[in-house]
């Protein structure tokens, strides 16, 4: 082999640098994002673990369902009826009322951006109020 | 013989359910398996695959069959006129844009000779000069809009005549604009959110983004809720107050007995270019 002894040490080096994020982080992944659940109400419109997997189906559901057949109540699986809106049934007040601490969460750490927002009205947060207090510190 | 083909099948199909019937990890004694499963059982996530929930109307909604508008003319002044603009451009989040190349409009007055421009001539009647004519979506019976639109994000609703849009599928083509003969859309050229301030925005109701087109959907959303639309809520209320007859009036065109029938029935009315085979469902009385 020419220069044998460079060909290697490029790929030793090469090695090195490609598992940088593994050894770095000796192999354990970055922690998992924790989402703040809502404080008053406790059952969502389906089972926690239905929405994790399937939000994005039912929110698509629900913007044809009102949009395209004027049916804007859902009826969930055990009977219960909800009005099929994003900005008023899941942002609410009552519900997920901090984007930032529930959405936006899982959606930073998978790298997803979904552009609900451009249109939808997310619910007000007072980001005024934690930043002084950050600074003082 | 030991086992032949109908024998297996209906082992396979018991051990399946037996298997089915508890977590993936009972079952099978596979973590990975369970954890892809978010803890559900084997039907339980086939049923989530296949499961499509259903949506409802709400009892108290208001519906028709053909929903149309009559504006009685007579009825209206400036201040009726622009209270009815103001109250629809609230709850619906339109933006107030000052340079009429990107206004946006769903709403609107408008002079006689440019909402009847085949009736207008030099000796007409003097106070058609002076009144103001509300114009908006026609949701014409006929919509060449929804005809025109690529991708169905304007669309006519089957089951109440009202020419909706998608603002999810609109690509901003404005195939729609061209296609109106009655300038009732208006398209986002710029983001309305810079001109919409936070504390005017009602919460209840999305806003546009850049590059959509958008127009009046004779509130939809407050029908839904029971609620007649925002202008002919205020309209009628300043009418009360006023003393005069309403003067704009909403209902089912396919009920004889609805307000606006009875007043069609017994009122001269026109409507805009008819002879362009739109059918409108916004009637005039002048």
């Amino acid at each position: 082999m020419y220069d044998g002894g460079k060909i290697i040490t490029g790929i030793v080096i090469g090695l090195v640098l490609l598992t940088f994020p593994i050894w770095y982080t000796h192999g354990t992944p970055p922690p998992r994002p924790e989402v703040k659940l809502p404080e008053k109400e406790k059952k969502c419109v389906q089972p926690g673990a239905y929405m994790k997997l399937k939000h994005m189906q039912l929110l698509d559901l629900w913007r044809d369902s009102t949009v395209r057949a004027a049916k804007r109540s859902y009826v969930a699986t055990d009977g219960r009826k909800y009005e099929m809106s994003l900005q008023n049934t899941c942002m609410s007040p009552e519900c997920h009322a901090k984007k930032t601490e529930f959405c936006d969460r899982c959606h930073d750490y998978t790298g997803v951006d979904p552009y609900c927002w451009d249109c939808h009205i997310p619910p007000k947060e007072e980001p005024k109020k934690e930043k002084p207090e950050e600074n003082v510190h | 013989m030991a086992v032949n083909r109908r024998k297996f099948l209906k082992i396979g199909g018991v051990s399946m359910l037996a298997f089915g019937a508890m977590p993936a990890t009972n079952a099978l004694g596979l973590e990975w398996l369970d954890e892809k499963l978010g803890g559900f059982t084997i039907p339980e996530t086939l049923l989530h695959f296949f499961h499509t929930p259903v949506g409802a109307v709400r009892g108290d909604a208001l519906t028709a069959k053909r929903w149309a508008m009559v504006v009685n003319v007579k009825a209206l002044d400036d201040e009726i006129a622009e209270a009815c603009q103001k109250a629809c451009h609230h709850v619906h989040n339109v933006p107030h844009i000052e340079n009429p190349k990107h206004e946006i409009k769903w709403i609107w007055e408008e002079h006689y000779e440019h909402v009847f421009p085949g009736r207008q001539h030099e000796h007409v009647k003097e106070s058609f000069k002076k009144l103001p004519f509300l114009v908006m979506c026609n949701h014409c019976v006929n919509p060449p809009c929804c005809r025109v639109c690529p991708t169905k994000a304007t669309f006519k609703r089957e089951s109440d005549g009202i020419v909706m849009m998608d603002m999810h599928r609109c690509i901003g083509c404005r195939f729609c604009m061209a296609a109106c003969p009655f300038g009732a859309r208006s398209f986002n050229w710029k983001d309305p959110r810079r001109f919409l301030k936070e504390e005017d925005q009602n919460p209840e109701y999305p806003t546009r983004m850049k590059g959509v087109v958008e127009k009046c959907q004779f509130c939809a959303d407050l029908l839904a809720k029971g609620k007649i639309p925002a202008c002919v809520e205020v309209a009628q209320e300043l009418c009360k107050k006023k003393g005069r007859e309403p003067a704009l009036v909403f209902g089912d065109l396919e009920d004889p007995d609805s307000e606006v029938r009875q007043l069609l029935r017994t009122r001269y009315s026109i409507r805009r270019k008819p002879e362009l085979g739109t059918n409108p469902n916004v009637y005039y009385i002048v």
